[in-house]
């Protein structure tokens, strides 16, 4: 696979620190997550495969926003301990996790009237300082930020002007723009259509597969996720109930178990990865083959 | 935008499309050091503090006792006549000086909370500093019976404990902008009611004096009253000012700020500790002087047109507003002067009519 854009790991060298034999540079250990009084997983693990596109599914409320919050840092443990290249994530300086794990959050507001490109800019913070707030390499990363989410043609126009798609790839390009090798995404085909929805996660594993980052997100779609995941996390209840390549863990007990949806599972003619097909109920309006009266 | 598919393939070095589409340019000194410069906001900064020279002038010859310019120069070089020496150096020139310099702390400290409420109605007016602050002058002067020297004492103190108090409330969760605001506005509300209760309670010319102090007002404010201020604004201004970079990115939202490696909650308590000290020193030389801080910064932004802290330029907004509204105050019912937080509250609460009208227009559209 050719490398088209290369990705520069100044800020992250492969040598940073020695790697525990076999460790990930991402792993979460026996989690206790909880918000106030509300528990949401005990003795949750997860391991991030380096290089992999990690997505993360589940049924509402069942803790997956709140495990890559974690994961991300945002939100600190009970218990456990979550590892950035085997140092506790809680101890590391804030600049410094964000030299190497950039986060997409669902929540981010772009302010009144900032144009693209200084929103994309933004992503440049962490490796920036009081006196050093604008160099080549900070021109480079925002432009190769640009060109990679083909927003470059909107650089001088104001974010609000957007629609949904455009403004996704921006916050996406302000993410790359951090140039981190680990990039989490929280639900990042919320409120587009199916086609810019696809537009994104193509935009995503393109990241992936051309850039060699590590990604993992939050996804609701199940057959988005069995599509385009390299590795698929099933949480339900706050507990892992499968992980692996897709085409092995998603089968329909599976989705049974942790959506609760009868369904059955065939290869996706396009991608022949698994495709959720859920099974038709009796009683619902507009069923086509209605059972005859005896 | 149609879903085309497929990239483009970046090219190896820059290509300058950030940099040309980037607002402001960049200064660079040596291989270190690159500070980004907005050209617009520099000429604002620069026109605003020209503004407040020439108020500032202006105030210093008018008045009871007419000046010429040359007059005042000449007095404040020490050549001037004794009479003079006194109305200027004496009486006119520590008022100015307490205006401009609490007109900067308002609109600085207004700024601050703004960005950290990302919210134009979140500043220390609306979320009970202010009124926090009468009801610590008002006990003062009508319950222990102190004089107007206790009575600003009593007012940092009421304003510190409400914001401490309002603090505290939101803080559940993570002091976001929305829960600050409602939280502040629930303690005004029970303040307002503590204060009308205790003007009603006072007799009449106690009342009076009272009603005088908590409107905030720059009539006979002479060095000791800008000294505090002056000196809140050196030690301040550069712990907010090394701070504005990472207080610029709280706008994108919590979590997207941490992801930028910015220490969200810390930079939040630094910046509006030094925020509520600024109106609190604010509130020690002048009383609670109504709606600069909400307005100077909103102002400041609209001039300016950046999307960036905005710090310097809201306080010379600030110090303009209020030089310009004490000038009125003093001049449109001469000799009756009335005190500078008529003026600002008047002003300021059109603005914040007009300014809630465009929230709810957009709320709607």
């Amino acid at each position: 696979m050719s490398l088209s854009i290369p990705h520069r790991r100044r800020s992250a060298p492969p040598a940073r620190g020695p790697q525990p034999a076999g460790g990930n540079r991402l792993r979460g250990e026996d989690l206790t997550l909880a918000y106030d009084d509300r528990t949401i997983a005990e003795g949750l693990a997860l391991d991030v495969p380096d290089g992999s596109f990690t997505v993360i599914v589940g049924p509402n409320a069942c803790g997956k926003s709140t495990l890559l919050r974690a994961m991300a840092r945002m939100l600190t443990p009970r218990q456990g301990r979550v590892l950035l290249d085997g140092q506790e994530i809680h101890g590391l300086p804030s600049k410094e996790v964000a030299r190497r794990l950039g986060l997409l959050p669902q929540s981010a507001t772009a302010p009144d009237g900032i144009t693209v490109a200084d929103l994309v800019a933004r992503g440049r913070f962490p490796h920036q300082g009081l006196l050093r707030q604008w160099t080549p390499q900070d021109e480079r990363a925002v432009d190769a930020a640009l060109a990679s989410t083909r927003v470059e043609d909107l650089a001088d126009r104001s974010v609000d002007e957007l629609s949904g798609g455009q403004r996704q790839r921006v916050w996406i390009a302000m993410a790359l723009a951090q140039e981190t090798p680990i990039l989490l995404l929280d639900e990042p085909t919320t409120f587009l259509d199916i086609a810019h929805q696809i537009e994104v996660l193509d935009l995503c594993a393109q990241l992936h597969e051309e850039q060699g980052r590590t990604l993992v997100a939050v996804l609701h779609d199940l057959n988005h996720a069995c599509r385009y995941a390299t590795h698929l996390v099933a949480l339900k209840d706050g507990a892992v109930a499968a992980q692996g390549v897709p085409s092995e863990v998603v089968t329909a007990d599976l989705v049974e178990h942790v959506f609760g949806l009868p369904c059955v599972v065939i290869a996706d003619p396009e991608t022949g990865t698994p495709l959720v097909v859920p099974r038709a109920r009796r009683r619902s309006p507009g069923a086509v083959p209605a059972t005859p009266a005896p | 935008m149609s879903a085309t598919t497929g990239l483009r393939p970046a090219p190896p070095g820059g290509t300058g499309v950030a940099t040309r589409a980037r607002r402001g340019g960049t200064w660079r000194a040596g291989r270190r050091v690159s500070v980004r410069v907005e050209g617009r906001a520099l000429g604002v900064c620069v026109a605003l503090a020209a503004a407040v020279v020439v108020v500032a002038v202006v105030s210093l010859t008018t008045g009871d006792y007419p000046l010429s310019v040359s007059e005042v120069a000449r007095t404040l070089v020490g050549q001037g006549a004794p009479a003079q020496e006194f109305i200027v150096r004496g009486l006119r020139l520590p008022r100015v000086v307490t205006g401009l310099l609490v007109g900067a702390a308002l609109g600085i400290a207004g700024a601050v909370f703004q960005l950290v409420t990302r919210n134009p109605l979140g500043s220390p007016d609306i979320i009970g500093f202010t009124t926090g602050a009468v009801t610590g002058a008002l006990v003062v002067l009508l319950v222990l019976g102190g004089g107007s020297t206790d009575a600003a004492l009593g007012a940092v103190a009421g304003g510190f404990v409400n914001a401490v108090v309002v603090y505290l409330l939101a803080a559940r969760g993570g002091a976001s902008g929305y829960r600050l605001i409602l939280v502040g506005i629930g303690m005004t509300a029970v303040l307002g009611a503590v204060n009308s209760y205790l003007l009603t309670r006072a007799d009449l010319p106690e009342a009076q004096s009272a009603q005088v102090w908590i409107t905030g007002s720059l009539n006979g404010r002479g060095w000791d009253q800008a000294a505090p201020v002056g000196l809140g604004l050196a030690v301040l201004l550069p712990v907010l000012l090394a701070s504005s970079r990472s207080l610029t990115l709280l706008d994108l939202g919590d979590d997207a700020a941490r992801g930028l490696g910015v220490g969200v909650d810390r930079v939040r308590l630094t910046v509006l500790a030094a925020a509520v000290a600024l109106t609190a020193l604010a509130a020690l030389a002048a009383g609670p002087v109504a709606f600069v801080a909400l307005a100077a910064p909103q102002v400041a932004r609209r001039l300016t047109g950046a999307v960036g802290s905005g710090l310097v330029a809201a306080g010379l907004t600030g110090s303009l507003l209020l030089l310009v509204s004490d000038l009125a105050a003093q001049r449109l019912f001469a000799p009756t002067q009335l005190p500078v937080g008529v003026m600002t509250g008047a002003v300021g609460g059109l603005y914040l009519a007009y300014l809630l009208a465009g929230q709810w227009r957009r709320g709607r559209g």
